[in-house]
């Protein structure tokens, strides 16, 4: 099957140099980044386009623009992998779509406009009879969504509980582990690479929010909103707490929590025993979902990185491919 | 426990029905008829030992049966949970902060340890509260989301039951 790649950062990154080095079937025949385009029918020879990328800052033709790719270019998958835009979703949420309108299938790792519009775009994606798969806005790497709709396909899933913020995750680490502050923590995460030189949007437990809306929604398609959750962040949390929750041989953990009879949408720091399954350390995530029949199934894995969102996006590739398509 | 029941045939037996049905062991049965007493009622004092968190069952058991409890032993309270509260607890008067869940009768602070680094910063408490059923838990945490609230504590509850 033929791929459109939209945003060439980290992620976008990691998409083109998965497929450049690994040979799965996959070619690609658009890509745009925010200030350039490249449409070729016959296939991009991936590598050339990145290292121009490296040596210019563009990957292809200014004259052309993302919106050009996603409209005209020829292919069967759109892989926006953009910036998100958490407030309104845009320019992502217009790629999506008009791609879907071309009847073509979207993978995304763009949490914005799968936030705000899921319930929207999966209609629009039924009607044109092409699917709509984001396995890498939530938890990195790790399968959640693909556990969720093809493993436990036939559960009913009653609750789900997540450290989906690795920033805070190594936060709370460094603060259990070392006695740091929340200051002296957030600075080491900056200097980590975990933090954002603003690194409201984590700590404030916006990111961990938003995913957690992710999760509900497709879940249960409940049209569920970022309003819609209860959320308070770590920057207020103290090493004196930690120590205070240690002497009971627990820690405190940034817990995302969505219950489907109750309704509730939390994200709050949480007193949580050291040897639950959800306590993990540094930047990793972690999900637990509870079902009728499965019960319990925690998955942990890396929640950001390069190569590991991109494996998240070559899984939705693969299952479409072989859904939909026909592997050349 | 000191139960009151109706004074009439088979009352006693119903009562000590539910204990045997949760698994209880029954260790002695007092029951005195004052002599003054003309209202009906039969007051029972009974010592047993129970498996641990049955209790909620069991006082469900009895008002079903129609006995009324009058007091529960030491062990009355079972249902734990511990929370962490942060902020600046002295200035916005700690004692009253723990009086509200006291003052409800149907949860109580048991155990309060805190840190306190320096006068004008923010400290750091852990409190374990008490109460006799989980609604009442519940009904006791609200009232602890409402204060720390109120007073601009963080309030960090524990993410399941702790026994």
């Amino acid at each position: 099957m033929k791929i459109a790649v939209i945003g060439l950062g980290s992620v976008g990154r990691g998409v083109l140099e998965t497929l450049a080095g690994k040979n799965i079937g996959l070619s690609v025949t658009g890509i745009a980044d925010s200030k350039s385009g490249y449409i070729d029918p016959s296939g991009i020879d991936i590598k050339k386009v990145l290292m121009q990328k490296k040596k210019t800052g563009r990957c292809g033709d200014a004259g052309v623009t993302a919106m050009d790719v996603v409209r005209e270019a020829d292919y069967d998958i759109l892989v926006e992998v953009s910036p998100t835009n958490a407030t309104d979703g845009e320019p992502a949420l217009s790629y999506m779509k008009t791609a879907i309108k071309r009847k073509k299938h979207v993978v995304t790792s763009n949490k914005g406009p799968i936030a705000l519009a899921y319930k929207e775009l999966k209609a629009l994606a039924k009607k044109k009879g092409v699917a709509l798969r984001h396995e890498a806005t939530v938890a990195g790497a790790v399968p959640v969504f693909h556990t969720v709709e093809q493993g436990l396909a036939g559960n009913d899933i009653r609750a789900v509980f997540g450290v989906l913020n690795g920033t805070c995750n190594y936060i709370l680490t460094r603060m259990a582990e070392e006695g740091l502050t929340y200051e002296q923590a957030l600075l080491e995460a900056r200097e980590m690479g975990y933090a954002e030189a603003d690194p409201t949007y984590d700590v404030k437990g916006i990111d961990a929010a938003i995913k957690l809306v992710i999760l509900a929604n497709t879940i249960w398609g409940n049209g569920v909103t970022l309003d819609d959750v209860d959320r308070t962040g770590i920057d207020r949390l103290t090493p004196e707490a930690i120590r205070l929750a240690e002497e009971g041989d627990c820690t405190i953990r940034l817990i995302a929590e969505a219950d489907k009879s109750s309704g509730l949408l939390r994200v709050s720091p949480r007193i949580i025993r050291k040897n639950h399954p959800l306590v993990v350390e540094g930047s990793l995530n972690a999900i637990s979902i509870e079902t009728d029949l499965a019960k319990e199934i925690t998955l942990i894995g890396k929640g950001a990185g390069s190569i590991e969102t991109a494996s998240a996006i070559i899984g939705d590739l693969l299952f479409i491919a072989e859904r939909y398509g026909r592997r050349p | 426990m000191k139960l009151e029941m109706k004074d009439s045939p088979g009352q006693l037996v119903a009562a000590l029905r539910p204990i045997s049905d949760v698994g209880g062991n029954i260790i002695a049965v007092i029951h005195q008829r004052e002599p003054g007493s003309h209202d009906g009622l039969l007051n029972v004092q009974i010592v047993l030992d129970l498996p641990e968190r049955r209790l909620d069952e069991l006082v469900g058991l009895l008002q079903k049966e129609g006995v009324h409890i009058q007091r529960i032993g030491r062990e009355r309270l079972l249902y734990r949970r511990t929370v962490i509260m942060i902020g600046h607890l002295m200035h916005t008067d700690l004692s009253d902060t723990i009086d509200r869940i006291d003052s409800t009768g149907f949860a109580e602070v048991s155990e309060l340890a805190m840190s306190m680094p320096a006068i004008s910063e923010r400290s750091s408490s852990r409190l374990t509260i008490k109460s006799v059923t989980k609604e009442d838990m519940e009904r006791a945490i609200e009232i602890l989301r409402s204060v720390s609230q109120e007073k601009d504590l963080l309030l960090i509850e524990p993410l399941e039951e702790m026994a």
